[in-house]
């Protein structure tokens, strides 16, 4: 990863869900404009390390951290959390669109960073909806639902919402888990079209599709103690045909997990 | 592991067909030299014949492996071991091919008597078979010591084929007339020197099978080289 620049960076990070260790001294590298997939068994904190870049775990009482969380440089819990948030956007399992138009979905976090010129909102939501390669089904009626989507469009209107603030970095938590192949592989090449503007981290539970859409791999692992350790971090190439260590080989081979 | 029983025995009957590929290649050799010596056509036409029953092995197996990628979309050591089943059918087709060569130069020499009685070749026959029998149980065994140690044999095989090479020079000095004979035996020669080759190529699959790694086994600095 010698030539590569990094976005985000953990340093002997740990997370704890009040006397609950989720996750164990994890120190880790995710360089801009790439993808980085996390893979791991259930239960084995995915989503709690993903939560930590736009510090929705800060939400959960009890919930507390040792070690650092370095983006660009900068420590993120001596950022603004709105300022971090609005640079690092989140797509979530389930497709979750506000029962509102798509127009609404889209220009929502603009709307709340302040803009309010019409024309200028229209701008956006072209953009954005073109970003997420949803513009040429939608452009004729924005003022539908967006719960009147299907659910491969819903993700992506999911997207283009995240889009729309003009993040940084895009996590994505098992975004095609709901959806269908098809849907599937339409956001799997969203994703790669994606990474030329975007630093996307994605969990998930797809050997495949991490194989697929990922340029690095990390696999995540715990056993009785339920604390998340990260075994393993390389290219994804390399993770997938000749894994460092044997937990990660039996992972992904389906020995178990 | 429960999980992947079933998965595991497809592996492991996916091998078993490549070991039986291997073993009807070791006879093919071993046999094609043997109908050669004794200068028995029927024997050699069988053999050439049998050489589709190789062939259709190779099939069989090319489609289980395809099979195998599209039912288990196979990871890491399962995905190298897939691979590399994929291309040592390849090798011991071509091995196959090499013995039904020797088989078709026995009928191409037709009636006339051989120059001498045949022993180098047969020795380099034998010595190839052993080294093809010796990968293949380095294979299965995911053993990377037999694996490098085996390509270094390949100069033994080398300087038989030279030393053939040479008598048969000498046939040919002595006189022209044995120059197609000598050429045909020559033929045979190098076909099962090529074939010591291909076990190095099995070899370096077992390397990457283990390790994951694609490195070159056959050593170029070979004692007697005449290529
Ligand atoms: N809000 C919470 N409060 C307490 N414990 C939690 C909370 N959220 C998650 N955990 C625990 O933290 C651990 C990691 O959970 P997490 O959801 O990060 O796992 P995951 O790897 O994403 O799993 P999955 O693949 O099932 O989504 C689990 O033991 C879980 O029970
Ligand atoms: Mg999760």
């Amino acid at each position: 990863m010698t030539a590569e620049e990094i976005k985000l960076e953990t340093r002997n990070y740990s997370m704890y869900y009040g006397n609950f260790k989720a996750l164990e001294n994890i120190t880790v590298q995710i360089p801009a404009k790439q993808v980085t997939a996390i893979i791991g068994p259930s239960g084995c904190g995915k989503s709690t390390f993903l939560r930590t870049f736009n510090r929705m775990n800060d939400l959960i009482p009890g919930a507390r951290i040792d070690g650092k969380v370095i983006m660009e440089d900068q420590d993120i819990f001596a950022m603004d959390v709105v300022d971090l948030r609005r640079r690092v956007g989140m797509v979530f399992q389930r497709p979750n669109p506000f029962p509102k138009s798509i127009f609404d979905n889209v220009s929502y976090g603009p709307r709340v960073n302040g803009i309010k010129d019409r024309n200028t909102l229209m701008e956006i939501v072209e953009r954005s909806l073109r970003g997420a390669a949803l513009w040429d089904e939608v452009k004729d009626d924005l003022n539908k639902s967006g719960l009147a989507l299907s659910g491969g469009q819903q993700q992506r209107l999911c997207i283009a919402r995240a889009l729309a603030v003009e993040p940084d970095i895009i996590l994505m938590d098992e975004p095609a888990s709901a959806l269908d192949p098809i849907a599937t592989l339409r956001i799997e090449e969203l994703i790669r079209v994606l990474k030329e503007n975007y630093t996307i981290v994605i969990v998930t539970h797809n050997m495949q599709q991490a194989a697929r859409v990922s340029d690095y791999t990390t696999f995540f692992y715990t056993d009785e103690s339920r604390t998340g350790q990260l075994v393993e971090f390389g290219e994804t190439r390399q993770i997938f045909t000749n894994p460092s260590d044997q937990r990660t080989e039996d992972y992904i081979t389906g020995r178990f997990g | 592991m429960e999980t992947r029983k079933t998965f595991d025995r497809e592996l492991q009957l996916l091998q078993d067909e490549m070991l039986a590929m291997a073993s009807m290649v070791e006879s093919a050799l071993i046999d094609a030299v043997e109908s050669l010596k004794r200068r028995d056509m029927a024997w050699s036409r069988r053999i050439m014949a049998q050489d589709h029953q190789i062939n259709k092995k190779r099939f069989a197996i090319e489609e289980e492996v395809l099979s195998l990628v599209a039912r288990r979309q196979p990871m890491a050591s399962d995905l190298r071991t897939i691979a590399s089943v994929l291309e040592i059918a390849g090798e011991l087709e071509r091995i196959g091919d090499y013995a039904k060569g020797i088989a078709k130069i026995n009928l191409l020499i037709g009636e006339q008597p051989l120059l001498k009685p045949l022993i180098d070749v047969p020795a380099m026959a034998e010595k190839a078979r052993s080294m093809l029998n010796r990968a293949m149980e380095a294979f299965v065994q995911r053993d990377t010591e037999l694996a490098r140690s085996i390509p270094q044999e390949d100069d033994d095989v080398d300087c038989l084929y030279d030393q053939v090479y040479r008598e048969l020079v000498t046939y040919i000095l002595s006189n022209p007339k044995n120059l197609e004979q000598a050429n045909y035996l020559l033929w045979a020669a190098h076909n099962l020197e090529r074939a010591a080759d291909r076990v190095t190529n099995i070899c370096e699959r077992t390397i990457f099978t283990v390790t994951g790694e694609l490195t070159e086994l056959d050593t170029d600095e070979s004692k007697c080289n005449l290529q």
